[in-house]
């Protein structure tokens, strides 16, 4: 392997941004206009600083953040590129300190792109690190809540610059809040949340995620089969390769639900693999057999150019490989059970790890 | 309908050739006509046009209506050239100045179009209201600098298609400041995405002076016949747009040529749902027709290296062609992408050449007689393991379009389709209409007219029922105005999307309503 990687400049963006769609499990965004803005602050700013958790003081001040709302609204409203300026200088007020660095509230598709973005404007660096290692639906569905850290201080922007501090009882209140926030703000807002200090950092977040997307994405760009590189950079299992023979999807309670079927082509032939999705892909069944379940991450690929499909995306008659890996072993805690696990989804089983679960 | 002008002129400007073809009130084809394809189009479509209108079976007198599938917009793009000079305005500063415009395009193509882009202030939410005023000194301010060199102007704001009210202060505007230029309204050409909306309208500016050329050229081949029909063009959706509406919107008409031979696959055939394969020299173009329209992809579609959001039909395209050549290897031989293209009849074994292509393999698996099969039949052996190669690509091609179970007709159409065998997986019936060599002039010929909208509405009063039944008054009066007949106008498609991750309601809704030609 090369050596660590320490800056973000443009050459870094495009696996970057497959990474983080692997990643993302099915869910956070698409990364396509967020790989722009990236693009076009870094040509403007210069390349972003990569610092590991370790490199930092130990009472360095990290600022999570990244976008919330609709999609839909994010592919009109691209954002100023200024919001991370006004959150960073919001939660400066409200903490009495300076933030040393931004990092991911969620490294899975476009909020994993985001900070990057945003750094650049500000001419700080981002931590190799997130909140997730993956993409999940709501606020409190990160590792700082695992371990303890407040959701409080928030502070919620637009792209006029209005901003709010929030302080809520706990990370549940903050979603629903937020959730309220960003459709006054016209559908989406941009926000912290969980800031911590760099110590606590250490063990609350999901470590190296940032340069383990673009290794990702070099690794796949590089490989003849990409699905190969899967395998050795995040120990993937292909659970099937076939054809998308039932898509099924709906929306309630703001989330989009489904499930889709895919029936095996060649070495898989005669089998077929359920998945059953809430934004993201949360558990993949053959019969009543779970292959994989979350917390662990279930990403579908299309079978000829291997870029991971969003959900909202997932269309009958694609072809494709269903991949799944390991998550953050965090989310393997009951603490990240109890947030993240099977039966935080309504499902009635214990979540077994991939590993230990038959292929 | 006057009783003299009964007749229609159905025009394909194909890669190879320019088709021609005449049908009577009821629809019966009675003339046709094929003749290369030009550098400048024009000139093909002129030869194609006099063959035509010289067969005996036709009365030019009686020619009422023309209707033109051209690839004049598209090979402008693809060229850069003859384009016209564009003043590009955003409305959405604050909300989208993170990316600015025309920052994803290949650096030639805005280089010959672009003098100059600006993003000002204003722009709509996705429920209505404004994000910020209109900044109408900005404008101006940008205006002034961009005076005597703009030679049309693109405006773009944001969820334009929720309201429209930016963009046309802004014309407005445009108007007091740079007089008649012609502007492109972005609500008026592409849907939601606003960097994709954006570029369909810049580059419909662009198009302003090819539109109106291919008009003036076909209306003066047609004055050469004394003829004076009303013309139309055919739009990406395989529906048909009035000649002034076309001459403003002229981007709608790249990549009309899949949507006109589904729709003429479908003609031929009277089927209204059915999966139709366009076999050419090639490349074959796979599509499916639904309620008697292409399917249209909900993917992204790069025009000339620049993404846009047209309305094109979902196809699945494949390097399988009567000229792919075909090359012997382990275990199954190599079919395309290379085709040995218009020099078919050069090269080919069966015309005594020296390239075996995928015709000599249907010659040799008796699917088509032509030429001398001897040469063929020598090779046999290779040439049979093509074919099965070849049913392969063809099988796999239509499975991945289809979008149910089961089993579904096919109709083939194009110069290829003897490549085609009677009998594929998933498929109930092979149908090889009569005519298939112009399904796409007469797709263009016997095309309806369409209106659509695709917008975000908030349930009001009147809930689900009054929305949608606005959406459709929308896209109703859409297609009246681009000259469809109001009393026959019905609503052909319609989709609803509720907006994930928000509180409110929020409904997406595409409607799309399409009649026949209005007769005057």
């Amino acid at each position: 392997m090369s050596g660590r990687i320490t800056r973000i400049d443009i050459e870094h963006l495009a696996p970057l941004a497959r990474g983080c769609s692997v990643l993302g499990a099915g869910g956070g965004g698409d990364t396509y206009t967020t790989l722009l803005a990236a693009r076009y602050a870094i040509e403007r700013f210069g390349p972003v600083g990569l610092v590991d958790l370790d490199d930092l003081p130990d009472d360095a001040l990290v600022m999570p953040c990244g976008g919330i709302g609709a999609p839909v609204v994010g592919i009109e409203k691209l954002g100023t590129g200024e919001e991370g300026g006004w959150i960073r200088d919001g939660l400066e007020r409200v903490r009495g300190q300076k933030v040393a660095a931004l990092m991911a509230g969620e490294i899975g598709g476009a909020n994993g792109m985001q900070p990057i973005n945003w750094a650049a404007h500000i001419g700080l660096p981002v931590v190799d690190a997130d909140g997730m290692g993956r993409a999940f639906p709501e606020i409190p569905q990160v590792t700082m809540e695992i371990a303890g850290i407040s959701a409080s201080p928030a502070v919620l922007t637009d792209e006029r610059g209005n901003h709010i501090s929030i302080s809520a009882v706990d990370g549940a209140w903050m979603e629903r809040i937020e959730r309220t926030l960003s459709v006054e703000f016209g559908g989406r807002a941009s926000s912290t949340e969980y800031s911590l200090t760099a110590a606590e950092a250490r063990t609350a977040t999901v470590r190296r995620s940032v340069s383990l997307a673009i290794e990702i994405g070099n690794a796949m760009a590089a490989a003849t089969q990409p699905i190969d590189a899967l395998r050795e950079t995040v120990g993937a299992r292909v659970l099937i390769t076939g054809k998308l023979t039932d898509v099924e999807r709906r929306v309630t309670g703001g989330f989009v639900r489904g499930r889709v079927e895919v029936e095996g082509l060649d070495d898989h032939r005669g089998r077929t693999v359920l998945i059953e999705i809430q934004n993201e892909n949360l558990v993949a069944m053959d019969g009543d057999r779970v292959l994989a379940s979350v917390p662990d991450i279930i990403t579908v690929l299309d079978s000829e150019t291997a870029e991971a499909i969003h959900t909202e995306r997932l269309r009958y008659g694609q072809r494709v490989s269903v991949v799944a890996f390991p998550c953050d072993p965090i989310w393997r805690t009951s603490g990240g059970l109890r947030l993240a696990g099977p039966r935080s989804f309504g499902y009635d089983f214990d979540y077994v790890p991939i590993e230990d679960l038959a292929a | 309908m006057n009783e003299r002008l009964d007749l229609r002129l159905g025009i394909d400007v194909g890669g190879t050739n320019t088709d021609a073809v005449v049908l009577d009130r009821d629809g019966a084809l009675i003339a046709k006509a094929k003749r290369p394809t030009s550098p400048d189009v024009t000139t093909g479509i002129t030869a194609a046009l006099d063959a035509v209108l010289t067969e005996p079976a036709v009365e030019p007198a009686r020619i009422g209506h023309v209707m033109l599938g051209t690839t004049h917009a598209t090979n402008a793009v693809l060229e850069r050239s003859r384009l016209e000079r564009v003043a590009t305005v955003r409305i959405g500063a604050p909300s989208t100045t993170s990316i600015p415009p025309l920052y994803d395009w290949p650096a030639d193509l805005r280089e010959a179009v672009s003098v100059g882009e600006t993003i000002v202030p204003g722009g709509i939410e996705y429920d209505g209201r404004e994000i910020v005023p209109l900044g109408a000194e900005e404008l101006r301010r940008f205006l002034g600098s961009v005076s005597g060199r703009a030679e049309a102007v693109a405006v773009t704001s944001v969820f334009a298609s929720v309201s429209d009210v930016h963009e046309a202060a802004a014309a407005d505007i445009i108007r007091e400041e740079l007089g008649g230029v012609p502007i492109t309204l972005s609500h008026e050409i592409g849907s939601i995405g606003l960097l994709e909306r954006e570029n369909a309208a810049v580059m419909n500016a662009a198009l302003r002076t090819v539109a109106t050329e291919v008009a003036t050229a076909v209306g003066s081949a047609l004055s050469a016949h004394d003829l004076h029909p009303v013309i139309f063009f055919a739009q990406n959706d395989g529906t048909l747009m009035a000649l002034d509406y076309a001459v403003r919107h002229p981007v709608l008409t790249i990549g009309s040529g899949p949507a006109n031979s589904i729709r003429g696959a479908a003609y031929l055939t009277g089927a209204s749902d059915t999966l139709v394969a366009d076999v050419g020299g090639t490349s074959t173009d796979v599509g499916v027709l639904v309620n008697g329209f292409p399917r249209e992809s909900s993917a992204a579609v790069d025009v000339g290296g620049v993404r846009t959001n047209f309305r094109m039909p979902d196809l699945v395209a494949i390097a399988l062609g009567g000229g792919s050549i075909v090359e012997d290897a382990d275990p199954l031989p190599k079919v395309g992408p290379a085709s040995v293209g218009y020099r078919l009849r050069e090269q080919a074994l069966v015309f005594g050449g020296g390239t075996p292509t995928m015709t000599d393999a249907a010659v040799a698996c008796g699917r088509l007689e032509l030429g001398d099969r001897e040469p063929a039949d020598a090779r046999r052996g290779e040439l049979e393991r093509a074919m099965r190669r070849s049913d392969e690509m063809l099988a796999d091609a239509i499975d991945r379009i289809k979008t149910a179970r089961g089993e579904a007709p096919l109709v083939v159409v194009g110069g290829g389709g003897p490549l085609v065998p009677d009998r594929l997986p998933g498929i109930s019936e092979v149908i090889r209409p009569r005519n298939h060599d112009v399904a796409n002039a007469i797709g263009a010929a016997i095309a309806s007219v369409s209106g659509q909208v695709d917008r975000i509405y908030h349930p009001g009063p009147g809930g689900r029922s009054a929305m949608l039944d606005e959406a459709r008054q929308v896209a109703h009066d859409e297609a009246v105005r681009a000259g469809a007949d109001p009393g026959h106008t019905e609503i052909v498609a319609l989709e609803e999307t509720p907006l994930a991750y928000l509180t409110s309601p929020a409904v997406r809704i595409r409607a799309k309503a399409a009649g026949p030609l209005r007769s005057h």
